[in-house]
């Protein structure tokens, strides 16, 4: 009787045991699985961008010929000769920096300055005001191409950089980031600020916005990226080749733009050094954009 | 506008400091300074266009001088019926592109939202070597700009290109992706013999092309749109899920844990319904981002082959710009509009209507009603 308690214990036991491997093993399994899946994933994602640099460059007839390669047989940088020595290339250049820069400034000034007053300062028609903003939040802007062409057509700053600049220097979705982050932070200092006389504008500009750097990085990111990524805006804005910004003139090489032949690592370099700038943004404030989104959407 | 700003401000400003003390005064003509910039811009290059527009697309303009010139005249809905009832290219153009578009949508929203959640679980494990490089591969792409990742894919798939070797290498003769205007389904029923469709199809249409046509899936070309979309914006939302999933409670999945629940069902019925609004802020934005594409067809294809790539957003700008029939072009804008503006109630009303239930069903089932779970997912809402 006894003898087949301890029995039945220690199989009991054993059956424990066995259990506990075999899940410790289906753990271990699942691990490698997931690590295999994330691996394979990641090489997908990136590996475009490395064939993408390496392409840029082989020579016209090496890309054609082995196109998953990542080191080329034969350096060439005829591609980059090309783009820097014998095209618009630096001019496109120089003029989306000069847009994303001035695009950049103006957002973080003009939409902290709204959503410091939509957060903060009591006024008549802020409501009414907030309300439309939300609304206008709402409109596609594919759909407003056409007209936003009217209008800068009508004003006559079509082909200038007033054309290119101005319409894109206030943005609902930041102005929402900056109201939220203003709504964050506690009244009291401010207040502090207001009984030692500072006006509305002086509590902003030397209180309020020192203390607002988290949010006006996450604006400057998405400021500057949106605008270096810009196309649509200045098709209809503009049409004068001394105007074409990067992503236009790329995109009408793309487009068959170079006459014969694929010309597949001139293209790619454009490509590629158009990345770089957002590609150095995305990496210096990594840790930043990993969160931008927490902030930006909020239930 | 002008008028209906200043008087508020007027009265405000005299008002406000007898009302409280005076730390608030100048506060009403400081606010309507403040928003003035942002006020102007947008209503500038947002509310005056959307208004200019509407105007447009119920008159001839013809691109000639301002449209709000005496010579242009009103021609009633022409426009729009041109695009919907005219019978004529016009109304088949119209048709083609809202066709492509709608297999675009059909597509890329399940995909890129299944397959950014599916990244954000398994980059959100608990233990995980080398999480930030995982995130930051996945995201990256999403940080480049919609032009460079189309040379990019023009690129890939070309008809020598590196998708195509790395098929050939499996054996598989690939396509020539972006000159291939064959359908996906007729291709799928091609292998099984069906290549024409039935009689009921073929002769009747709907938007001058045929519902046989209607059926044929994207085109090969429209594919790799579709690839490219779900490989561009999957990034972006996958942080909006890990941002989610962080901020879901460890204990109500250790509750489910105990109960004995497998990883599956934890997933489905414990981080799943606890997801439910960033799920529906994710398909929102898709709908709304993908009934949108405008800057990949221009770059990549300008609606070729055989206008299967042709998209409304691209229609409009040709409409408009190329072919000068302005009001035309306006007159899609608008019924683009409308037509995103009705998916995001439809996607709003489904989600809405089926979420109460399957909460109940999930507190019931899952029994892990002991004390903070159940706050907890209410408060997650």
């Amino acid at each position: 009787m006894s003898t087949t308690t301890v029995q039945r214990g220690r199989t009991a036991d054993q059956a424990r045991q066995l259990r506990a491997d075999r899940s410790a093993g289906r753990r271990r399994a699942g691990t490698a699985f997931v690590y295999t899946v994330l691996v394979v994933f990641a090489i997908i994602y990136i590996y475009p961008f490395l064939v993408q640099v390496a392409t840029s460059f082989k020579p016209e007839s090496e890309a054609v010929a082995s196109p998953l390669s990542l080191v080329p047989a034969t350096w060439s940088m005829a591609a980059y000769e090309e783009l820097f020595l014998r095209s618009d290339f630096p001019l496109w250049f120089r003029n989306s920096a000069i847009v994303t820069v001035v695009v950049t400034l103006g957002r973080v000034f003009i939409n902290s300055l709204a959503g410091y007053a939509l957060a903060r300062l009591q006024f008549r028609g802020r409501g009414v005001v907030f309300a439309l903003l939300v609304a206008v939040m709402a409109v596609p802007g594919v759909v407003l191409l056409i007209p936003k062409f009217l209008v800068i057509n009508q004003l006559g700053i079509y082909n200038s950089f007033a054309g290119m600049i101005i319409p894109l220097l206030a943005d609902a979705a930041g102005i929402f980031i900056m109201k939220n982050f203003f709504e964050s932070i506690p009244r009291s200092v401010e207040e502090a600020a207001r009984i030692d006389g500072a006006g509305p504008f002086r509590t902003y500009w030397s209180v309020v916005l020192p203390m607002a750097t988290p949010a006006l990085v996450t604006l400057v990111i998405l400021s500057f990226q949106g605008s270096w990524n810009e196309l649509s805006h200045f098709i209809v804005a503009s049409q004068d080749p001394e105007l074409r910004t990067l992503t236009k003139g790329v995109a009408q090489l793309a487009a068959g733009g170079l006459g014969q032949g694929s010309q597949f690592p001139i293209k790619l370099g454009a490509a590629a050094i158009m990345t770089i700038p957002v590609a150095i943004l995305f990496f210096v404030f990594q840790k930043r954009i990993m969160n931008v989104t927490t902030g930006a959407v909020k239930e | 506008m002008s008028a209906a700003r200043t008087a508020p401000v007027a009265t405000a400003a005299v008002r406000r400091p007898s009302r409280r003390s005076g730390i608030r005064g100048g506060e009403a003509a400081a606010g309507w300074l403040f928003i003035a910039p942002m006020v102007v811009i947008l209503g500038l290059f947002l509310v005056v266009p959307v208004l200019m527009a509407a105007w447009v697309s119920v008159s001839d303009w013809s691109g000639r001088g301002s449209p709000l010139s005496s010579s242009v005249s009103f021609v009633g809905g022409d426009n729009y019926r041109t695009l919907v009832t005219g019978g004529g290219l016009a109304t088949q153009d119209f048709g083609t592109a809202l066709r492509n578009n709608a297999w675009y949508v059909f597509l890329v929203v399940p995909l890129q939202t299944a397959l950014s959640l599916f990244l954000a679980v398994l980059v959100n494990r608990k233990v995980l070597r080398g999480r930030g490089g995982f995130r930051t591969a996945f995201y990256f792409p999403s940080v480049t700009s919609s032009v460079a990742i189309t040379v990019l894919f023009l690129f890939l798939f070309s008809a020598s290109g590196a998708v195509n070797k790395v098929l050939s290498y499996l054996s598989i003769d690939g396509p020539n992706w972006f000159a291939d205007p064959r359908g996906v389904v007729h291709l799928l029923l091609g292998t099984l013999s069906v290549d024409q469709g039935p009689a009921a199809l073929t002769e009747h249409g709907f938007l001058g092309i045929t519902w046989w046509s209607w059926l044929s899936g994207p085109s090969v070309g429209m594919s790799v749109f579709i690839i490219m979309a779900v490989f561009s914006t999957s990034g972006t939302f996958m942080l909006l899920f890990i941002a989610a999933l962080q901020q879901i409670s460890g204990d109500v999945d250790e509750a489910a844990l105990m109960d004995g629940a497998t990883p599956w069902q934890r997933f489905r019925f414990v981080t799943l319904p606890m997801l439910r609004p960033t799920l529906f802020t994710v398909i929102t934005l898709g709908l709304i981002g993908c009934w949108q594409v405008f800057d990949q067809i221009y770059t990549g294809t300008q609606g070729g082959p055989s206008k299967t790539t042709l998209t409304p957003a691209y229609l409009s700008y040709v409409s408009s710009f190329e072919q000068q029939q302005w009001g035309r072009g306006a007159a899609v804008a608008f019924i683009l509009f409308g037509i995103i503006v009705a998916f995001t109630i439809l996607q709003r009303f489904i989600l809405r209507e089926r979420g109460v239930p399957r909460r109940r069903r999930f507190v019931l089932s899952a029994r892990t009603g002991e004390s903070g779970a159940v706050p907890g997912a209410g408060a997650q809402r």
